[in-house]
């Protein structure tokens, strides 16, 4: 089970494992599959290109940018010269930004990102905003990578909150409930988001936190061990939202809690605030290769974040509100998770809470998570 | 029409005192400058990468900067030790060293405030805060609750000396009627301004180590002891190096009051430990972390037993009145007391909130260089932004500073 799926999730940014092996795609180590045909065409190409280029500003190729501007000598008078000439130049970019003559994409551009940037809380918008606010952050993903996303703005539907339960007797430890969210959801690549962590915890200890390791690396399942999966567990009284002083974070009808992640101004209360670990934040610009990029999106959901602002688990709101399981139920090799309708008497988690000896993790605080744990 | 005129030559004049000093002046004016061009190199870099570059992770969200923030507003409340005696019950002898006082509150509050939005990950957006044009989820954060009496009480600060200042300037004495409601109002307000910092940390269930009831009253004896210790240093300096006139008195009544806030804090500071270490629970973690190490972790070990013992230290010589009223010994203790208390109540209190994690994992903290430069350099903003007020209010009341006619 799961051979292939590594438990972290990797960067693919500019590293070529594959060709550094020197074997093909193809699968054959030597020449001759055909698709390396193309490649010596490309090579000449380029080191005409290169030729060219040396010819043309020779030395200057040596120096980076800073260097080639400023280690330069020269008198007061071309000084002052060049200086005027970079104001001009600076003078002229924000006249651009501003002209009617300029190309209208960019223009085109400017104006989503003012919309965008001075747009109002999501929670407070009327259905006709979020649809706009949906359709600029489309429009803008276009403009600036030439793919198209489809980005949805549902909102919670009538007799439908959503509950979570987690079987400890079947988890193995696979994780691939851990990767499948890392890939449904976009999260930041380079410093290895999660929004699930599975401690694994030693038999005859019970549930201890404190000795359990959520940070393993080795075959799964461990002889005596036994393992127990943490996210956000979506509270009814959550105490994130009561702390956020600027709302950017609340609790849908539906029972998900989210994060408006345009409106976050990054202050991390809600991370303070959160008993189970729920939170995570963009400490810097987070990085999702393009070709991996989940184009199925929620505004709420897993939709590209920015720096600086909190994210969380959001049972998949754009798999949830589709009548779609969330991504680690669906990846889950064991059935170990339930997810589903409470209001709903014949959904299986009604069954799991019915039948059941279910709890919840620190109860005594009284968030009222939905979500619980039950053994078979 | 005539107070524009005053207004207008008071900021002539005041600009013109905050120019011309001594070497000395210069060099620290300049020596400020320095660091907080350094500070301010620092934070682009922090704009520019995000938060990354500082010690902060998903574990510990919290450092320096919020540790500071929560330091100084302790020093800003301590304002009102010196304010009601003088305005409200007509002690005398305070009335030179309240305006002093007051300007320390007003540095201290800008300081605050650098460190909030140095914190924020997105200050880009912070109008979503503004009242009226953001969503102000007041009253249920406690944090809108801080942004509110903050900002009412740097508003208080700056009015009243302003005013004071504004009367004596034109040679004119200040009217007991407009500025006694005020600092009335201040009294209160500085209590409410720490006990709402307090109430930040103590409202959440998910750290125990901040979850109790005794937070905000430590807070406020804390304070009250740090503050006015850094008030009589403040007054030592401006004592040494120009003319206006602060009587042993003064410095004597004010020590007074460090020495009493300083017991009380020890005593409650012996209530804590009591509780957490005599029957220890699973909510004691922290507490062990802090003061003994977990598993090995002991970060803070030597920054809490260097603060305890200069605590502990600090009260015992400010206790006896020989001690005490010896002046240099005196400032010695409100120098390590100040320290003290800066360690404690700073990253002693912030960081352990944080470890264990919420399911006992146990990751430290250490800020990074830049996170140190930005914070050296909004002490240093702090520091300049008190030098300037207070040159001017000493220009004003000694009657350097005079409106010409």
């Amino acid at each position: 089970m799961s051979n292939n799926n590594k438990k972290w999730f990797s960067l693919n940014l500019g590293r070529k494992d594959k060709e550094s092996s020197g074997s093909c795609g193809c699968g054959k180590t030597s020449g001759g599959c055909g698709s390396h045909a193309s490649e010596t065409t490309e090579m000449t190409d380029e080191a005409f290109a290169e030729a060219a280029i040396n010819a043309s500003i020779g030395e200057e190729r040596v120096k980076d940018g800073f260097e080639q501007v400023f280690d330069v000598k020269m008198d007061r008078r071309s000084a002052f010269k060049k200086l005027t000439a970079s104001l001009l130049i600076g003078a002229g970019a924000v006249s651009t930004s501003c002209s009617m003559i300029s190309g209208d994409e960019s223009k085109e551009k400017a104006q989503i990102d003012w919309e965008e940037q001075f747009k109002g809380n999501y929670k407070l918008m009327t259905d006709e905003e979020k649809q706009a606010t949906v359709d600029r952050l489309m429009r803008s993903y276009e403009l600036r990578t030439g793919k198209n996303i489809s980005m949805s703005s549902k909102n919670a539907e009538d007799d439908v909150l959503f509950g979570y339960a987690f079987n400890i007797s079947k988890c193995q430890g696979y994780m691939d409930c851990v990767n499948a969210c890392v890939e449904e959801n976009n999260q930041d690549r380079d410093s290895q988001m999660q929004y699930i962590r599975i401690h694994e915890m030693k038999d005859g200890k019970g549930f201890n936190f404190n000795e359990a390791d959520d940070n393993y690396y080795h075959e799964v399942p461990a002889e005596g061990h036994f393992y127990m999966g943490t996210q956000c567990f979506h509270c009814d009284n959550p105490p994130c939202v009561e702390v956020c002083p600027v709302q950017a974070t609340w609790r849908e009808a539906d029972g998900l809690v989210v994060v408006d992640y345009d409106w976050c101004v990054g202050c991390r209360y809600c991370m303070a605030a959160c008993p189970y670990d729920g939170r995570r934040f963009n400490w810097s610009k987070p990085e999702v290769p393009e070709a991996e990029v989940n184009h199925n999106q929620h505004y709420l959901g897993n939709r590209l974040r920015k720096k600086g602002v909190m994210e969380k688990c959001t049972f998949c709101v754009q798999r949830s509100r589709a009548g779609k399981n969330p991504a680690c139920v669906e990846a889950c090799p064991t059935g170990a998770r339930i997810f589903g309708n409470l209001l709903d008497p014949k959904s299986t988690i009604r069954w799991v809470l019915e039948n059941k000896k279910v709890f919840r993790l620190k109860e005594d605080l009284g968030t009222e998570p939905k979500f619980w744990y039950f053994m078979d | 029409m005539r107070r524009f005129k005053v207004l207008k030559s008071l900021i002539r004049d005041s600009l013109d005192t905050i120019t011309h000093g001594s070497r000395k002046y210069h060099l620290w004016m300049a020596a400020l400058t320095f660091i907080m061009l350094v500070g301010m190199y620092c934070y682009s870099i922090q704009l520019d990468q995000g938060l990354s570059v500082t010690g902060m992770t998903d574990k510990v969200s919290w450092g320096l900067y919020i540790s500071n923030f929560t330091f100084l507003v302790g020093v800003a409340a301590a304002a009102v030790m010196l304010v009601m005696p003088t305005y409200v019950l007509k002690d005398i002898d305070f009335k030179q060293a309240v305006l002093i006082g007051e300007g320390v509150a007003v540095a201290a509050l800008i300081m605050c405030l650098a460190f909030v939005i140095a914190d924020m990950g997105g200050p880009s957006v912070l109008w979503h805060m503004i009242p009226g044009i953001g969503v102000f989820n007041f009253p249920n954060s406690m944090l809108t609750w801080d942004v509110l009496v903050l900002n009412g009480y740097l508003f208080l600060n700056i009015t009243i000396p302003f005013y004071i200042l504004f009367r004596h300037y034109q040679g004119k004495k200040s009217k007991k009627s407009v500025y006694v409601p005020g600092a009335f109002i201040s009294v209160f307000w500085a209590v409410a301004i720490h006990l709402v910092t307090a109430f930040l940390y103590q409202g959440l269930q998910a750290r125990p180590f901040w979850n109790n009831a005794l937070l905000g009253p430590r807070f406020l004896a804390s304070a009250f002891a740090a503050g006015p210790a850094l008030i009589i240093l403040v007054l030592a300096i401006i004592r040494s190096y120009t003319t206006f006139k602060i009587e042993d008195k003064t410095i004597k009544k004010i020590a007074m009051v460090v020495t009493v806030a300083a017991q009380i804090n020890l005593i409650m500071l012996i209530s804590e430990l009591f509780k957490e270490f005599y029957a220890p629970t699973h909510h004691s973690e922290s507490a062990y972390y802090l003061f003994f190490g977990l598993d090995g972790k002991n970060a803070l070990l030597p920054w809490i037993w260097t603060a305890i013992s200069l605590n502990v230290l600090a009260t015992v010589i400010l206790t006896f009145h020989k001690l005490r009223n010896n002046f240099k010994v005196l400032f010695f203790a409100c120098f390590i007391l100040f320290i003290a208390i800066w360690i404690e109540k700073g990253f002693g209190l912030i960081v352990p909130g944080f470890i264990p994690g919420p399911y006992g994992k146990i990751a430290e903290y250490t800020p990074t260089g830049i996170e140190i430069g930005v914070t050296l350099g909004i002490w240093a903003l702090g520091a300049f932004v008190f030098t300037i007020l207070a040159k001017t209010a000493i220009g004003i009341e000694i009657g350097k500073l005079r409106y010409k006619k």
